[in-house]
């Protein structure tokens, strides 16, 4: 096996769920509509985009939690299904956006943590059980005499804590990470931001970090992929996307920042779009953003631009740019 | 013109009483808001920065009091009105947004006739003024087909939109003060931009002052004139918002500005402020901020800092500006 062979290999993803609308109107919500990207080892892919574009079915589907619609999934040169996921759990683990909805508020923290160990049968005896949480409580920065204390005796943080330690509990090579620091205050969010960064340095993890906070993105990943309406419209290296993005709906994702630095504020020109994210069930023809892109010609109504290669690792999905 | 500033806040304490014991949300803090400007108040969770903001409008829930402090419009305090002096006050004079404009708005009524209550209640004008001002109002705040608006129910709206609904209610009346409590958090990034951007034009336009709360310092930076930071329910610090980004003299502040992560500075490790949020049912004799604080002083944790003025536009609460102007003093001192 080469090495440079990526660790996760997601082609022409689809996701589609159906919609019931009145009696017999049926529709199908594409929320995920032929993705493709690949994660190599250790690396940390961002993926950005407003609510509704999809990226966390992207996340889910990716995982099998969903039964993808169309699309493969590679994992270290062998494709995922349905039949064989389980061997892959072991593998592919997510830490969750609410620390207060993912955690079982019945469970005490060291059943949380041990229940993937148990579902594996990663143990010997019960000492070795006990070892591996504290040792794993350790890991991401808790006291392990936490181990007997319930969910609600811990704060937003901390949780989050609990719900990585879990996700590290079966030594996964990847993980999901679904917008982890969202719901945390900001002096938090660099404590968790800051704990993903130690464990990918320590363990050699690869992420797939959703979010929609740009700055805490383009501080954890190496590459970002830009997502709108269930399509990645860009895709490259981290500071390029950042700096010099080129799909006109990165460039205005990337100036509505709202910089914390009142020097950069005053001097900076926001691209403000027009208009909402038009509804997944009743996508435009041709290009997904055209309806609020400044550009927009009659060629993008004809035909939804596809991904091409714009050098330097970068992708862009667009007719104009 | 006189030169008394329009919002006066002095010494405002608010306490919940729960069956926990006192929780003492905002602890004395004192602020002045001068007409047309933009004051931003910026914290974390638990930091009390809604709940001033509700005290000043008096909302608090049951629990809730103010203890102690006045709060002065125009040099009349706001904590002496009657209930009916206060309905009148509220919508009028100062008015307010939420940051979930959806469980702001009543789903059951269109959003036509919840803007029409809000200008009724406040004003005498007539069926038909009534309903131009509400189609005025909407045209103003951006809604695009404002006709068919009227007429829909608030679930029928996306997230932005009901926002600008939001918007045109609270301005609908002019208010002098308009409080916008984390008015584009549940918004996505290029909503966000866009209600940023209106709020702006607004202010600009009919020369409202914004009370502007939020934890994101980026939003902070973008819009706001002066500008609090608060924690566990005082002011640690408050300047310009130049002086609190480039020259921060609470080690709070410093902290947060440190945690967030740059641009520039992309293979940098962030530096976490250290520890949790302090409980408000029981705060610290000293400072609020000392276990987390790394330069506190033995002080810290005996008295709580003054706030001083570190210059004349920035007042800072922490023990160690004093520190520092003391040294500096000794070496004023002339030479024996």
């Amino acid at each position: 096996m080469s090495d440079n062979k990526p660790l996760v290999d997601v082609r022409d993803l689809k996701q589609y769920f159906p919609v019931k609308s009145g009696l017999l109107n049926k529709l199908t919500l594409k929320a995920v509509d032929g993705v493709s990207f690949t994660i190599d080892k250790g690396e940390t892919l961002g993926l950005v985009g407003e609510s509704g574009c999809g990226k966390t079915t992207v996340g889910r589907t990716l995982l099998h939690l969903y039964k993808p619609t169309a699309g493969e999934v590679w994992f270290d040169g062998k494709l995922v299904t349905d039949k064989n996921i389980g061997e892959f759990r072991k593998d592919m683990q997510i830490v969750f956006q609410d620390p207060y909805s993912s955690l079982n508020p019945r469970m005490t923290v060291s059943d949380i943590i041990g229940e993937p160990l148990d579902i594996h049968h990663l143990y010997a005896n019960k000492k070795e059980r006990a070892d591996r949480i504290a040792e794993l409580l350790t890991l991401v920065g808790l006291n392990s005499e936490h181990a007997n204390r319930y969910a609600h005796e811990f704060s937003g943080g901390q949780r989050q804590r609990i719900g990585i330690a879990r996700a590290l509990a079966v030594n996964p090579r990847f993980i999901v990470c679904d917008e982890p620091v969202s719901a945390l205050d900001v002096s938090i969010q660099a404590q968790i931001v800051n704990t993903f960064e130690e464990l990918q340095q320590k363990l050699g993890i690869a992420y797939l970090f959703i979010a929609h906070d740009l700055l805490v993105v383009q501080h954890m990943s190496r590459r970002i992929a830009v997502m709108y309406l269930g399509k990645i419209v860009e895709i490259g290296p981290a500071a390029d996307i950042i700096n010099n993005p080129i799909h006109p709906y990165s460039q205005s994702l990337i100036s509505a920042i709202p910089m914390p630095d009142p020097e950069a504020a005053r001097h900076k020109h926001r691209i403000v779009l027009e208009g909402d994210v038009p509804s997944p069930l009743h996508m435009p023809k041709g290009c997904p953003f055209r309806t609020r892109c400044r550009y927009a010609t009659d060629a993008c109504a004809e035909s939804c631009p596809s991904l091409t290669d714009r050098g330097e690792g970068r992708q862009v999905a667009c007719h104009l740019m | 013109m006189s030169n008394v500033p329009l919002l006066q806040v002095r010494n405002l304490h608010t306490s919940f009483y729960t069956d926990a014991g006192e929780v003492r949300a905002v602890n004395g803090i004192s602020y002045n808001l001068d007409r047309g400007k933009v004051l931003g108040i910026v914290g974390e969770s638990g930091s009390g920065k809604s709940v001033s903001a509700y005290s000043v409008m008096r909302i608090l829930t049951d629990t809730g009091r103010v203890t102690e402090g006045q709060v002065l419009f125009n040099g009349e305090d706001v904590l002496k009105y009657t209930p009916q002096q206060m309905q009148a006050f509220r919508g009028s004079r100062i008015s307010m947004i939420f940051q979930d404009p959806m469980t702001c708005l009543n789903p059951v009524f269109t959003v036509g006739s919840q803007l029409r209550e809000a200008i009724r209640i406040h004003t005498d004008r007539t069926k038909e003024q009534i309903q131009a001002r509400a189609l005025e109002m909407l045209q103003l705040v951006g809604v695009n087909e404002p006709e068919k608006r009227l007429k829909q129910y608030p679930h029928e709206l996306s997230g932005g939109m009901r926002q600008r609904v939001m918007i045109a209610m609270a301005l609908a009346c002019e208010p002098d003060i308009l409080i916008a409590d984390e008015p584009t958090t549940a918004l996505d990034v290029t909503i966000q931009a866009q209600i940023l951007e209106l709020m702006q034009s607004l202010q600009k336009k009919l020369g409202m002052a914004i009370i502007m709360i939020t934890h994101d310092l980026g939003v902070i930076a973008d819009i706001c004139d002066e500008i609090i930071v608060m924690y566990a329910g005082k002011v640690c610090e408050r300047g310009t918002a130049d002086e609190i980004f480039y020259n921060p003299r609470h080690e709070y502040t410093k902290g947060l500005i440190r945690s967030i992560p740059r641009i520039t500075e992309r293979h940098e490790k962030l530096i976490p402020i250290a520890g949790t949020p302090v409980d408000l049912l029981n705060l610290p004799a000293g400072c609020a901020f000392a276990s987390r604080c790394d330069c506190a002083m033995k002080i810290c944790l005996k008295e709580q800092p003054q706030e001083i003025w570190v210059n004349d536009s920035h007042i800072a609460a922490c023990w160690n500006n004093v520190k520092r102007m003391a040294e500096a003093s000794e070496e004023m001192r002339p030479y024996e």
